[in-house]
């Protein structure tokens, strides 16, 4: 599903130049769930923007879903981003005029999906997250772990090929979080590949698969046995 | 980028967003109401000027004895200077290339009677070629013609309002009035665009009032018509010879500014004009002032609307949303509310000035108006302009990425 290869990355200021990946090698499959974990400031998101065609890389290649991910100018990233992948962010990044159906409806929308057909599938994937019965409601109206599942809602309603989530439990608690971890593993469960960043070990280890960042390049790639949140909630 | 959803996208932001939509829609709507009314104001000044001479012929002169100021010829100062008839006719003979026509005009006021209704009008004794230089517009019967001056007859024309006021719905054709104690025959009844005062007066041959007073041959006022196609400078020497003429044969100083008077209809009318449009063009100067004072806020409402949607845009660009998209998301959100605010104060503006009428002719403004085209023409300007200052912050805030767009602050 995804390959890397020799990736590096550079972030120019001024004169200086910091060179935060140096040469990353990565291939994820179809239907996995890997955690990319590491200290403040690893280079774990700006892995996370490149592979989600957020940012670009400087060297290296990528693969994803066979489609050699390269030179695309921003309207072949947009289409590129709307087909391939869902994001999840850690401040949620709900837009706060539309109300959670709305922004479930969204992705669909520059999909070119038609009105109806966006408010059905708005609605199966708010009730997939449990939240049917807040479709209404604005952002402001709902908690954190509810915003969170609108979030993934929305992640899912484009049918991605892979989820990508930077830090989706860093502005929850530790309940909330697993409610939230609760609900990716089971769409983990239904296929789909999912990427999610993030520092703390206990999320980490309800994946199936840890990678270690460390000074820009991976330290440690393990598989893990999966601790199910389920038991948590 | 016309679609229907796409629209449908944009009225749900509008709807959302009320005070983005109302600063930019109150904005434009200001900027074209007061460009509207200001415009409206400028044409009103115009009328005003054009209404002051607009109801009389232009190509007149009016010729009005003086009182010498200096000795001349044989003559102490301070003679009253009279025309008479002859006067009339040397004009007409010696002008003759020049001049349309040559009438008297000599007025007099007093009570004028039917039946119980009385009342005070002021009355003018005339050749029939007045007609043309008032304007007088007959409503029933004939004006005064040329055997009413050779048979000296008692008729009177009489002003709509006199008939109104006297004969209180009655037909007044054919029946007798009390002129200053003698009795005239109605033959017409007139009317007159240049107001209420106008259409309180009374015609007679000149040659009856000179029978009345003693068969005199004097005339107050000599009233002449120029032709037309002498044009400006042609009415100005023809004023400079006329008075030339007029002074020698009445034995009056040419230096004398005193002896006699001629009002030239056709330059105070082009001195006013002149006036009037440098007046216009001020406020045109002002009111396109207002559209740029327009233009400046709604692309500064632009740039502020673009700022506060950074993130939503960063949000939406990484769900999907082409460059192009984010574009046309903001222009057409912003060409729409300018469009209908534009129209709408364009219309309230319109509305208004229809409404004010004549309110505000103490203020020398008349039926203030806006040509539609010009109206049209300036709240489309403000559209495009809106538009243009919307597009440049809009290309930037496409281009920006969505992880600087979406960064945590
Ligand atoms: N746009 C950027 N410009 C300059 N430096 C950046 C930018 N984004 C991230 N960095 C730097 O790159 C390093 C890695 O950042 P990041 O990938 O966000 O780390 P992590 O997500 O692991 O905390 C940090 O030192 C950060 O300051
Ligand atoms: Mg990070």
């Amino acid at each position: 599903m995804i390959e890397i290869k020799d990736l590096h990355k550079s972030y120019k200021m001024g004169s200086n130049s910091l060179h935060v990946l140096k040469g990353i090698n990565f291939n994820v499959e179809e239907g996995e769930l890997v955690a990319i974990m590491g200290s403040s400031g690893s280079g774990k998101s700006t892995l996370l923007n490149i592979l989600g065609m957020l940012d670009v890389l400087d060297e290296g290649t990528y693969t994803l879903d066979g489609v050699p991910i390269i030179n695309l100018n921003e309207t072949k990233a947009a289409k590129y981003r709307n087909k391939f992948l869902g994001f999840i962010f850690q401040s949620f990044n709900l837009i706060n005029y539309k109300s959670a159906a709305e922004n479930v409806a969204l992705p669909l929308y520059y999909q070119g999906v038609g009105r109806k057909e966006r408010q059905v599938k708005a609605l199966k994937y708010l009730e997939q997250v449990g939240l049917k019965q807040w479709a209404g409601h604005l952002p402001s109206e709902l908690s954190g772990g509810q915003k969170q599942r609108v979030a993934i809602a929305r992640a899912l309603a484009a049918e991605p090929k892979v989820l990508m989530a930077d830090e989706p439990t860093g502005a929850l608690d530790s309940k909330t979080s697993y409610e939230v971890m609760d609900l990716l593993q089971k769409i983990n469960d239904a296929g789909n590949t999912i990427l999610i960043v993030t520092h703390e070990p206990d999320i980490a280890d309800m994946c199936k698969r840890i990678v270690h960042l460390k000074d820009g390049v991976i330290v440690e790639d393990k598989m893990v046995d999966q601790v199910r949140a389920s038991q948590y909630v | 980028m016309f679609s229907r959803d796409a629209w449908k996208e944009i009225f749900e932001t509008i709807q959302k967003n009320k005070l983005r939509t109302f600063l930019s829609g109150f904005t434009v709507a200001i900027g074209i109401f007061i460009f509207v009314v200001l415009f409206g104001f400028g044409n009103g000044l115009t009328n005003t000027f054009a209404k002051f001479f607009g109801d009389d012929a232009t190509n007149v002169f009016f010729i009005f004895p003086g009182r010498t100021s200096v000795p001349y010829s044989g003559y102490k100062a301070d003679r009253q200077i009279e025309f008479d008839n002859s006067d009339l006719a040397d004009i007409e003979k010696n002008f003759a290339m020049f001049v349309d026509y040559v009438t008297p005009r000599i007025t007099r006021g007093g009570l004028v009677k039917y039946k119980n209704e009385s009342n005070n009008y002021t009355n003018m004794g005339v050749a029939p070629s007045h007609q043309f230089n008032e304007k007088t517009i007959m409503m029933k019967g004939r004006y005064v013609n040329n055997q009413d001056i050779k048979d000296k007859t008692k008729y009177a024309v009489i002003g709509r309002l006199v008939e109104k006021d006297l004969f209180k719905g009655e037909d007044a054709l054919g029946k007798y009035v009390d002129i200053g104690g003698s009795s005239f025959k109605v033959i017409g009844v007139f009317q007159d665009d240049g107001g209420d005062n106008e259409e309180r007066k009374i015609y007679i041959p000149y040659t009856t009032r000179q029978l009345i007073e003693k068969n005199t041959d004097k005339i107050g006022q000599i009233v002449l018509g120029f032709k037309p196609q002498i044009g400006y400078s042609g009415a100005m020497s023809l004023e400079n010879s006329l008075e030339k003429y007029l002074k020698s044969k009445k034995f009056i100083n040419p230096n004398d500014e005193n002896g006699l008077f001629i009002r030239n209809i056709a330059d105070q009318l082009k001195q006013n004009q002149q006036l009037a449009s440098v007046l216009q063009i001020i406020v045109s100067f002002v009111a396109f002032g207002t559209i740029i004072a327009g233009i400046i806020g709604i692309s500064n409402i632009m740039v502020f609307v673009v700022k506060e949607r950074t993130k939503e845009l960063g949000i939406r660009k990484a769900l999907g949303a082409t460059p192009k998209s984010v574009i046309s998301t903001i222009l057409l959100e912003s060409i729409f509310i300018t469009t209908i605010s534009g129209f709408v104060g364009m219309i309230l503006g319109t509305v208004l000035l229809n409404a004010m009428g004549d309110t505000l002719e103490d203020y020398f403004i008349t039926d203030p108006y806006i040509d539609t085209g010009i109206a049209i023409f300036a709240t489309i300007l403000l559209i495009i302009c809106g538009a243009l200052a919307g597009y440049v912050p809009a290309r930037k805030a496409a281009k920006i990425k969505p992880i600087v767009a979406l960064r945590d602050e």
